[in-house]
């Protein structure tokens, strides 16, 4: 036997799956065990292991045959349940549609399946992805593999793709799909030790996707290394004629990108990113992340984008509002659960009220408000107006640079006791560094550098042009290649 | 504060939701600790700055209205809470 079959990169992994040294079957059986060894993690929401086995069969099958093969043939992977998958449950972590088996089959993970993968389960997520922490999840947290100090399992592992993040890094999957929208792949991924990559808003289709706020979601894999995202969103993006904001661009091969030169690329280095709010030892790793960069020959350039600030509160109008007028479908009509009611309204408001968690409820709650009548225009239409100078600050910016090196997110993993005695307001602050390029639709990528003081991991993240995440897998990968971040969380050292 | 008692109740109607009182003064909080928060946009000058609604690259996406998928009335209110004879049952609305 080679190395561990779970601690495998997906390109790895397709190495060995192609020179028949092992199989489908094996490398998905060796997941699942993982996954049934891994409850203090709570990383699955609907495991699907016979499944998993039955399509990993036939993989080999299909291999040994000579038959044409997906390029990601045979490997194992985890989809957020946020993703519909047909005839198995999709419940976007909620009560509400803690039932629902949706008839048909998001675009991404049609895509994925077409692909060769082998889905083995539905992993968690923030209740409807609202949240950083999986703490919103009605399935139950789910649990950081790396351990707080005292070797407890009490971290968060961000979120809102934070089953997805805790999956890859514990080895219970070799790839997840994540989905972001104003910073659900990147934070879990820094949280967790692990590289994830939010495309250019419009690079995938939202078809199928549960809508959390329809103008900023976007979906996009995370994985162990940088090569392996992109192997995997190079099947994930691409056109899509039932989502009418997917871009009719070809998809390249990103892999083609991981050339390992940056000599003479312009890295833009964001005054404003050093708040009250960064962390100094994220700082410190963020200014190892530039000694890298200019070590590898790119020219570091300081550059100004003074929006950001303005990113969160804008972000927080905007994915409310768009978040109130999607969740109004869940009326318990068509979705599996209903609360009666005397009247039909009665009968909404009971279903509603029970089947929406509280941080949900005061998203609606805020979107309607900053939608209605009188209020229009003060909160929603001036958060777009200042949506606009926040794009403008990143077009403005790569006119003088290739792209962007920013700290993930502000911190290191926090714990639930920190994230329970929190404000909403003070958890929304580990979106600070995420938001503005959601807001901008630019593609983002973290990727783990090193370790704060505290033993656990922080990312920092590369932004790039819209549509060109060739640039951005570029630098990453020099980033990663420099860096050597080879720790292991405490989950998987045992 | 522009978030009170009366505003709630109107927003929690628009939005189909109804809680106990006991709960109403904690989202009422929490609601205006993120208004003051947000108030900081207010500072911001955007005249002449058109509202920013997509960042896709499309515009107009058409296509021909024909159906594609064929009969899936079964499997779409196999979801349904209630159902008869292919519809979606709702309580009375009408005495």
């Amino acid at each position: 036997m080679v190395s561990k079959l779970t601690d495998l990169t997906i390109s790895e992994a397709l190495d060995l799956l192609d020179k028949k040294e092992i199989s489908s079957v094996e490398l998905t059986q060796a997941h699942l065990t993982e996954m049934e060894r891994s409850t203090v993690l709570n990383a699955y929401i609907t495991p699907t292991p016979e499944l998993a086995l039955k399509t990993a069969e036939e993989s080999d099958k299909k291999r040994l045959s000579g038959e044409k093969i997906g390029r990601l043939e045979g490997i194992p992977i985890a989809n957020k349940d946020l993703y519909c998958t047909q005839g198995i449950r999709t419940t976007a972590a909620s009560k509400i549609l803690s039932e629902f088996v949706p008839p048909y089959e998001s675009t991404v993970t049609q895509q994925l399946k077409d692909a060769g993968t082998i889905m083995l389960g539905k992993v968690n997520t923030d209740q409807f992805a609202m949240g950083g922490s999986t703490m919103t999840s009605y399935f139950g947290v789910t649990k950081n593999p790396w351990t707080d100090e005292n070797g407890h399992y009490n971290l968060v592992p961000g979120g809102s793709s934070g089953g997805s993040a805790a999956a890859v890094a514990a080895g219970l999957c070799m790839g997840a799909t994540g989905s972001d929208t104003g910073g659900s792949i990147r934070q879990p991924a820094s949280f967790c030790g692990i590289t994830g990559i939010k495309p250019t808003y419009g690079r995938c289709s939202r078809y199928g996707i549960v809508a959390f706020a329809s103008s900023l979601d976007q979906a996009g894999p995370m994985a162990r290394s940088v090569k392996d995202c992109a192997l995997m969103l190079r099947e994930m993006a691409g056109f899509d004629e039932k989502d009418s904001t997917v871009a009719d661009i070809a998809v390249p091969d990103f892999t083609q990108a991981l050339t390992g030169d940056i000599r003479g690329k312009k890295i833009g280095i964001p005054r404003e990113y050093r708040s009250k709010d960064l962390n100094p030892q994220v700082a410190a790793v963020w200014d190892k992340g530039i000694a890298f960069l200019k070590n590898a020959g790119a020219e570091i350039v300081e550059i100004s984008m003074p929006h950001t600030k303005y990113a969160l509160p804008v972000y927080y109008i905007i994915a409310c509002a768009e978040a109130s007028s999607n969740l109004a479908r869940y009326d318990g009509v068509r979705y599996t659960t209903r609360v009666n009611g005397k009247t039909l309204n009665e009968m909404y408001e009971n279903t509603r009220t029970d089947g929406f968690g509280p941080e949900v409820i005061r998203r609606i709650l805020l979107g309607t408000f900053v939608l209605s009548a009188g209020f229009y225009d003060a909160y929603y239409i001036r958060a777009q107006r200042v949506r606009r100078l926040i794009y403008n600050d990143f077009i403005e910016a790569f006119k003088q640079v290739d792209a962007i090196l920013a700290p993930a997110a502000p911190t290191t993993a926090l714990s639930y006791d920190e994230m329970k005695n929190m404000k909403p307001v003070d958890t929304y602050l580990g979106d600070v560094f995420t938001t503005p390029s959601s807001l901008a639709g630019v593609p983002a990528l973290a990727l783990p550098i090193g370790l704060a003081d505290n033993g656990l991991p922080v990312g920092l993240q590369v932004i790039g042009k819209h549509f060109d995440e060739n640039t951005v897998f570029q630098v990453a990968h020099v980033l990663e290649t420099q860096a050597q971040f080879d720790k292991k969380p405490h989950y998987v050292k045992g | 504060m522009s978030f009170n008692e009366k505003t709630l109740k109107n927003v929690a109607n628009l939005a189909r939701l109804r809680f106990p009182e006991e709960q109403e003064a904690k989202f009422m909080q929490d609601i205006n600790g993120i208004l003051t928060w947000v108030e900081e946009l207010k500072e911001v000058d955007v005249t002449n700055v058109e509202p920013l609604v997509s960042v896709s690259p499309r515009k107009n996406a058409v296509r021909p209205d024909v159906v594609t998928v064929g009969e899936l009335q079964k499997e779409l209110m196999a979801n349904a809470p209630e159902s008869a004879h292919g519809f979606y049952v709702v309580p009375k609305m009408v005495e």
